[in-house]
């Protein structure tokens, strides 16, 4: 044992000194690692601010597909699935569902006719208390091949320089197949005729603990019908929600998912490249929408679609994307909660 | 609460520095994890949760034997001031032990999240989902994280300042290694 020692004779410069050095080299560890020495590091704050529009955050929204629409439903498994992942919801059954229909903008008072991404989340509930969620999109395949690029991206969509898109497209050639699409692809007047897709990819592991490299999709059981974007844009702001509600008041409508798997060699971390049609492609299951509610006061409105909630038998794959998409989603769910007294929570006209 | 031993049960002692590296690595995780978008993400986040839990569960262990074992007794000669800061530091850090990984299982909760463990352990929601609550909690959790990390430097400049300055046993008490005495506790 060491006998206390007081010796206030002995300098204590060099064990202060020492001291200092250890705290401060925790100290600046710990700043490296929050990111405040490497101001270029892409946070999933700086990822959200980029989708901010030129009037400013919507507060109390969605920072991003901020125009919503809840449902609820039933997933009804075929069982088929269950061949390529343990999950229980792939298991022959019914299974709830609550989703929200949305549009690919953080303006949530936007013109249904202007915005041509949209978009279903989806949170399927299993007796086994697990939970899948998806936020999916009706593009075949996302407009970039990496977050840093989607980053890029809205960085210079925003940008007031004249060269700026030009000099991103430039750097990110993917882009154009995007710009193809979105120049060509048909417009419908509903929801209930979208296709919509993973575009990330995921790794389902069945019961024999094989894994397979996925995508998913939910395709309309609706015929699409085209309609010019000139005629879509006669209508009402709000003509999807109409209509979806409409629909649904009328009967369920009905997507019929399937799960298409990659071949070796298939672009699996690339959600910008579509795998060849040839891939095995399997259908597991219906989603059936039965009931519509307004965000405002509906049952999705304070639910955050992260694609990493996921169920023991799926995981995310190499895509960086489902990684970058929860982190800036955390995001957006912690502002738009915080900012909750911003939000109008109950539907113009509807019941108190 | 003191006891006339001069140092810590080597069972507390041990959960000293098991917790001491599972709080660091835990303080460094959270504070990564919100600061990253790359998959790194995702590998952090699901440390974080059952890393917090066992610390929680480790905690109330610790707590309990420092209520029935008690602590040495500080150095007689040590300022008014210092032992009461000891005192208080040492309570702080019990109660972020315990209460941040509280927090942050209540603020999953309140957000309607799941609370996954490791191995597809799911535990049960503390809180109901609201928005409010989610907030208050989340900033408690964030804000409370560097005081927790101030805190724990300021332990370790003090440790460090009664091994290498007042050399007055104050580390040796909780010091990793055996001694001899350890085969006759002073108890």
């Amino acid at each position: 044992m060491p006998e206390p020692h007081r010796s206030p004779a002995r300098s204590a410069l060099g064990p202060l000194v020492l001291i200092a050095a250890i705290v401060g080299a925790g100290a600046a560890a710990f700043a490296y690692t929050a990111g405040w020495l490497s101001p270029e590091r892409l946070t999933p704050s700086k990822l959200v601010d980029a989708l901010t529009p030129p009037s400013g955050p919507p507060l109390g929204h969605r920072r991003n597909h901020a125009k919503g629409i809840c449902f609820t439903g039933l997933f009804e498994a075929n069982g088929a699935g269950a061949a390529l992942s343990r999950a229980q919801v792939f298991s022959q059954g019914q299974y709830p569902v609550l989703g929200r229909f949305n549009l690919g903008t953080p303006d949530p008072n936007a013109a249904d006719a202007m915005e041509r991404v949209r978009g279903l989340g989806l949170r399927i509930a299993t007796p086994d208390g697990q939970e899948w969620r998806s936020a999916m999109i009706d593009l075949p395949f996302f407009p970039v091949a990496t977050p840093q690029g989607f980053y890029e991206l809205l960085v210079a969509s925003g940008s007031k320089e004249p060269d700026a898109m030009k000099n991103f497209a430039a750097a990110h050639p993917e882009i154009a197949a995007f710009g193809a699409w979105a120049k060509s692809a048909p417009w419908t007047a509903s929801y209930a005729e979208e296709r919509f897709n993973s575009l990330n990819s995921f790794v389902f592991t069945d019961g024999s603990d094989a894994e397979h490299v996925v995508r998913w999709s939910l395709l309309p059981a609706a015929a699409p019908v085209d309609v010019a974007p000139e005629d879509l844009a006669k209508r009402g702001a709000d003509f999807l929600n109409q209509d979806i509600t409409e629909r649904v008041a009328a009967g369920p409508q009905r997507w019929t998912m399937t799960v298409t798997v990659a071949n070796p060699g298939d672009p699996t971390a690339d959600p910008s490249k579509a795998w060849p049609a040839d891939r095995r492609t399997i259908e597991v299951g219906t989603l059936v929408v039965q009931k519509i509610e307004a965000e405002a006061d509906g049952p999705c409105r304070d639910i955050n679609f992260d694609p990493t909630v996921l169920p023991a038998g799926i995981k995310t794959s190499d895509d960086p994307f489902p990684a970058a998409r929860s982190a800036a989603y955390s995001i957006s769910y912690n502002r738009r909660t915080a900012e909750a007294a911003s939000y109008p929570r109950t539907t113009p006209g509807a019941k108190p | 609460m003191t006891g006339t031993h001069r140092r810590f049960t080597p069972l507390q002692r041990l959960l000293h520095w098991l917790m001491a590296a599972a709080i660091l690595a835990m303080l460094f995780i959270g504070v990564g994890m919100v600061s990253t978008v790359t998959p790194k993400y995702l590998a952090l986040v699901s440390l974080h949760k059952p890393l917090g839990i066992a610390i929680l569960v480790l905690a109330l262990i610790r707590l309990a034997l420092r209520l029935s074992h008690g602590a040495p007794a500080l150095p007689a000669d040590l300022p008014e001031p210092m032992k009461l800061a000891a005192v208080l530091s040492h309570w702080a850090l019990y109660a972020l032990m315990i209460g941040m990984p509280l927090l942050g299982w209540g603020m999953l909760s309140a957000a309607s999240y799941p609370v996954v463990l490791a191995g597809g352990i799911h535990l049960p929601s503390i809180l109901p989902p609201s928005d409010r609550l989610h907030t208050l909690l989340w900033d408690a959790h964030y804000f409370l994280a560097f005081a927790f990390f101030a805190l724990i430097l300021l332990h370790v400049a003090a440790a460090l300042f009664h091994a290498l300055v007042r050399r007055d046993g104050v580390f040796e008490a909780m010091a990793p290694t055996p001694t001899r005495d350890e085969a006759a506790p002073a108890e």
